[in-house]
């Protein structure tokens, strides 16, 4: 890893990106803003977030603003960059520890341009203009907080910030049954995140970052480079553990052979690592949401209002997904091995329960929202298929494919899925229901419209050409050497995708005439909704016919974190599985058995 | 030893030792006696009894500082190693440690923020101001005597010395039958856990020949060591429990807390925040002190210390149950109970109750690690301690808020609250970060109070003390906070979802106003406390450092 990372050069930048939007919702709640001033809070949230924007454009794409600086991103590198440390609670070694990789960057990106599009799409909100408008920047900051910080604590922290801003914009700005959908979006993610805290808690103090070499203290940032020598003294001349936060440090002592995580067993005889693992894993799937978690997303969907919709399925989804990618696996690789099938299996069921639950709908946003689940179980699919042996041999570059295609599926889905949610609020602005069987005929009535929503579909249908397809194919193509019978399952979704999107289009845009209430308002796209859909189509198809455009980011990052974690399987898994063997507790033609880290310590402590 | 020099001593211990480390106290005692003499002569009946007691309480406040200053100047090893610079006083019936000096600055503190907040929200009236405060500092000094108690017979002074003035002050509202009701209700609970534990303490005194805490484990092992003949360890196990009874009648512990939900409902919302607050300090304070007490010793000859500890095995494990399982029920069932109440001051005695449980699980924690490892007790003292601070101003502020809203809306019903942001919108945000808090989420202090309950159960955990009860009240507490949600939210749910009554006759709430800045100064720290918590933290820390 490159050692001589300048640390804090991106202060500025990375905590205005998070702390701006929080700073100007503190403002814009004083009450020297005056309420009826609604326009002006408009504007302000527009400018604020397209700021944000700039910003993390300046961070992520360097080229636009001139030579690269410190602190911006350096394309190729897959180690995390732009890296800021600062101590925040000393007794808990807490810190505020920010930075970005090819996993995170693209999703901060996402974050902020969707964030733009939703304060765009905030117009027509008329209750309690300024409320809506200070919640929504806080959400916001808790979103970009979760995505840039490399401490646990702090992640934590930001995760739950979000929850209180949403259910009150589901809760008070919502549709007839918003109430309850905002409740149970509530308390699903509290229940996942209490069990994530205790997760974190296991980890912490089990954690112990003088295992760690010199080089790895400076690599995960433990210790600053520029005071690494007496920093790494004071950590080696220490008596007992020294604890973490460090989500990078982490992942280096859960990929230790003699990782404590394994070593450990806490309940039933299973090891900390395995249930940290299930713990963190039960928190980020309702966030992503699976199968049978997924319940409280139709409701909240359905329920928010249009641009929260867009927030809600262009990025909270994603954290699941993140969290996952980012924490589960590289911290607990030894029970994401053994587990691989659970993941698999549950992406898998997500994927086929929410098509044919997508196809049952007779409300166009309940339909989206369950086409969510279903696109959110290729990721889960992408993201699990742990191949890293093909027969005898290591080769970890179809599950690096798997992982990418994840990647690009969540991107690709913040892409679509904001579209679509966007499309219905367009026509419910101004029919005022969603009913499919009351729709049809609305290309004759709003022809630039209905092109733009036809294109954002075909994207989620996962047509080729658009960024639909190539998340979805790459997910598809790794898992067969994980598993044929997944592959050819999450090859056959496909076609009930079709079906539901293509009936979709049928019954609300073709057709003869429309058959529902308030036809007379069905007057053309305004100029303002223009805008906010014109960028997303445009992205849509840039990623279809350019993946690369998104990949050049993604994959160093993916590669490289893949590659650690297949040779950790040949090396420490592997190495265990092959000393079972030799003593005769397993059969050599056994598949990759499902084994922790504890038997290894067990083998060679004899 | 004859008379003039046993005197000599004793005059010697008092006013040189033992009073200078006793002037908080002192001050309370004078204020009280100058509230009672205000009011018998003529000439100064005029003194308003509230700035009197506020200048009374804010030189306490100012002396426990001062001594909590004190204990931070020595350097952090030094308090460590000497468990928390302890030293007996008044002929060892107190001690004096960090933690006394810590829980006597969160209860002067907090008193100055009460008064205050009583000069503002106007109960009491001026003609039963002397009453009132003389009746709040009195109980106020039995609560710092709990937190300083090193014999089991101060202990049972100490809480009827904080009970019977609370009786009182739950029927200050002498037109109300709810209040009167409150109080007999009260006073009949109290004085039957008054008897059950003074019982308790006489069988322990019995047995063990001596009621001073530090002599407490030596006899103890001795006993235990012998095989309990007799019976000897039955009649100890029903003594500790009929003395648990009492702890647990001050902590609102299930089945315990039966007075909890009706008092709150029937005295002032004022009454129920000095109960609430002030009240479950002191007695989470004095579990501390009786659980260690009884499970290890405090100093001594290192070699008969560590025969000690060994034989102590058992009355920890005892202690460490009966605690977290008593923190399991009163957790589980006081966020239960909260579910179905419609009112706000019932909802929050509930909220209370289920507090207890979580800082009697940090305790139980404590105790747990006690013996086999020191720094996690120290930790878990130290969210203890932690917990008490920022539960002060959560629930202070949550009183605070329903004691204004009860002047602007004439009703403590949840229901009365709906709409309550179309008009008032800064006290509901006030609420919002109160109610948001006592859930525990973050970046609010009550989340990190809770992160260091749960650390330090997971702590427990890692070390191997007691883990199955450990890992059983990390779950429940874990599953405890997400239902309590439910009734936190309910009541932001009114104030912002609902429609306003149509009955509605209140004027806003000013934001720009005394009383917006007194809320305002009781929520700011909630968020502080959950953002910058390093300073309160190793505040908290040198309190723990008497589990050493």
């Amino acid at each position: 890893m490159n050692a001589a990372v300048v640390e804090n050069a991106a202060f500025w930048p990375l905590t205005l990106i998070v702390f701006l939007p929080a700073f100007v919702a503190a403002f814009l709640s004083l009450p020297i803003v005056p309420k009826a001033r609604e326009e002006a809070v408009r504007w302000i949230t527009l400018g604020t977030t397209a700021v944000v924007f700039l910003l993390s454009l300046w961070l992520a794409v360097p080229q636009l603003f001139g030579p690269v600086g410190p602190g911006q991103f350096l394309l190729g590198n897959p180690d995390m960059q732009a890296v800021v440390k600062f101590p925040w609670i000393d007794a808990f070694g807490i810190e505020y520890l920010l930075g970005v990789d090819g996993i995170s960057l693209p999703l901060v990106v996402l974050t902020t341009f969707l964030s733009m599009l939703a304060a765009a799409a905030s117009w027509p909100i008329s209750k309690h203009v300024k409320a809506y408008h200070v919640l929504f920047l806080l959400l916001e900051t808790g979103m970009l907080g979760v995505f840039v910080s490399l401490d646990f604590f702090l992640f934590y922290v930001f995760w739950e910030v979000m929850l209180l801003p949403m259910y009150f914009l589901i809760g008070i700005w919502g549709g007839p049954r918003r109430e309850y959908a905002a409740i149970k979006f509530f308390l699903y993610t509290l229940l996942g995140s209490v069990l994530m805290l205790i997760a974190i808690l296991m980890l912490y103090f089990t954690s112990d970052v003088g295992q760690l070499s010199d080089e790895q203290l400076i690599a995960t940032h433990v210790v600053s480079p520029a005071t690494a020598v007496d920093e790494i003294a004071a950590i080696r001349s220490t008596e007992g553990a020294v604890h973490t936060f460090n989500l990078m440090a982490l992942a280096a002592i859960g990929q230790l052979p003699n990782s404590p995580f394994a070593a450990t067993t806490v309940w039933f005889n299973t090891s900390l690592e395995t249930w940290a693992f299930l713990l963190l894993l039960i928190g980020f799937v309702i966030k992503v949401p699976v199968v049978p978690v997924h319940t409280w997303l139709p409701d909240a969907h359905v329920e928010a209002p249009t641009p929260i919709s867009m927030i809600l399925a262009g990025v909270l989804l994603k954290l699941g997904g993140y969290g996952i990618l980012r924490i589960c696996y590289p911290i607990c690789p030894g029970a994401g091995l053994s587990l691989a099938w659970l993941v698999c299996g549950v992406g898998v069921v997500s994927m086929v329960y929410g098509a044919f639950a997508a196809l049952a709908q007779t409300d166009f946003k309940r339909m989206v929202a369950y086409s969510s689940v279903s696109h959110m179980g290729y990721v889960m699919l992408g993201l699990g298929v742990w191949s890293a042996v093909d027969g005898q041999q290591y080769r970890w570059d179809f599950w690096a494919q798997g992982v990418n295609g994840a990647m690009f599926q969540m991107l690709a889905h913040g892409i679509s899925s904001a579209g679509m949610f966007f499309m219905v609020g367009v026509l419910y602005d101004r029919v005022h229901h969603r009913n499919l069987q009351e729709f049809g005929g609305i290309f004759g009535k709003m022809p630039v419209y209905s092109g733009l929503a036809i294109a954002v579909f075909f994207a989620g249908l996962g047509l080729p050409g658009l960024c639909g397809f190539i998340g979805e194919v790459l997910v598809t193509l790794s898992s067969w050497n994980y598993s044929r019978v997944l592959a050819v399952i999450s090859a056959f979704t496909v076609i009930l995708t079709a079906a539901y999107i293509l009936w979709a289009i049928q019954r609300v845009y073709l057709g003869a005439e429309y058959r529902g209430p308030h036809e007379e308002a069905l007057t053309p796209i305004t100029s303002r909704e223009l805008a906010i859909g014109t960028p997303l189509v445009f992205l849509a198809i840039v990623f279809g016919v350019a993946p690369q455009t998104l990949f050049q980011y993604v994959t160093p990052s993916v590669n490289q974190q893949v590659e650690t974690l297949a040779d950790w399987t040949r090396d420490v898994h592997d190495g265990a599985r092959k000393m079972m063997v030799a003593e005769g507790h397993v059969t050599p033609d056994s598949r990759v058995p499902a084994i922790g880290l504890g038997d290894l310590a067990d083998i060679e402590s004899r | 030893m004859n008379i003039g020099t046993l005197l000599t001593e004793l005059f010697n211990d008092t006013v040189g030792v033992s009073l200078p480390l006793f002037r908080p106290e002192l001050t309370i005692v004078v204020t009280i006696v100058l509230l009672l003499l205000c009011r018998m002569l003529p000439l100064l009946r005029r003194v308003d009894s509230g700035l009197l007691a506020l200048g009374g309480v804010c030189f306490a406040t100012w002396y426990a500082y001062a001594d909590f200053l004190g204990l931070g100047g020595l350097p952090g090893d030094a308090i460590l190693s000497s468990a928390g610079g302890r030293q007996e006083i008044f002929g060892g019936l107190l001690v004096y440690d960090s933690l006394t000096a810590y829980l006597r600055l969160i209860l002067s503190g907090f008193l100055v923020l009460y008064v205050l907040l009583t000069k503002l929200s106007g109960i009491p009236d001026r003609e039963d101001g002397a009453d009132f405060y003389v009746l709040v500092l009195g109980s106020s000094l039995g609560m710092c005597l709990m937190a300083s108690a090193n014999h089991l017979l101060m202990v049972f002074m100490a809480v009827e010395m904080a009970s019977v003035p609370s009786y009182a002050l739950s029927g200050m509202l002498k037109g109300r039958p709810a209040s009167s009701e409150a109080a007999l209700k009260y006073a009949v609970y109290g004085a039957g856990a008054a008897g059950v534990m003074l019982y308790g303490i006489s069988l322990i005194a019995g047995v063990l020949g001596t009621l001073q805490l530090p002599a407490l484990p030596g006899e103890l092992a001795r006993v235990l060591s012998a095989g309990g003949t007799g019976g000897s360890a039955m009649v100890l196990c029903l003594g500790g429990l009929m003395l648990t009874v009492g702890l647990a009648f001050k902590l609102s512990a299930v089945p315990f807390h039966f007075w909890c939900p009706d008092v709150f409902e029937g005295a002032a919302a004022e009454v129920g925040a000095f109960l609430s607050v002030a009240s479950k300090a002191a007695a989470v304070a004095l579990l501390v002190r009786v659980a260690f007490g009884f499970g290890m010793p405090a100093g001594g000859n290192e070699s008969t210390v560590a025969a000690t500890v060994t034989a102590l095995v058992d009355a920890r494990h005892f202690i460490v149950y009966v605690i977290g399982l008593l923190a399991a029920v009163t957790c589980t069932f006081g966020n239960l109970a909260a579910y179905g109440q419609s009112n706000m001051k019932r909802l929050l005695a509930y909220s209370t109750i289920a507090h207890a449980g979580y800082l009697m699980m940090a305790v139980a924690a404590a105790v747990a690690m006690a013996a086999d490892a020191p720094a996690g007790a120290r930790d878990a003292i130290t969210a203890v301690a932690f917990y008490l601070a920022t539960y002060l101003f959560m629930n202070l502020g949550a009183f605070g808020i329903v004691a204004m809203l009860r002047n602007q809306l004439r009703s403590e019903e949840i229901a009365a609250y709906g709409g309550l942001i179309r008009t008032s919108p800064g006290i509901v945000v006030a609420m919002a970060v109160v109610l948001v808090s006592l859930i525990g989420l973050p970046p609010l202090s009550g989340f990190v109070a809770k992160f260091l309950v749960f650390s330090s159960l997971v702590d427990a955990i890692s070390v191997g003390c007691e883990r199955p009860l450990m890992l059983l009240l990390l779950v429940i507490g874990g599953l405890n906070t997400v239902i309590s949600l439910f009734y936190y939210l309910r009541v932001l749910k009114v104030m912002t979802f609902d429609p306003l009554p149509g009955d509605r006759v209140a004027e806003p709430f000013p934001l720009v106003s005394i009383s917006g800045a007194m809320v305002t100064g009781l929520v700011v720290p909630v968020v502080v406390f959950g953002i910058f918590w390093s300073g309160l933290y190793a505040a908290a820390q040198l309190a723990g450092a008497i589990a050493s």
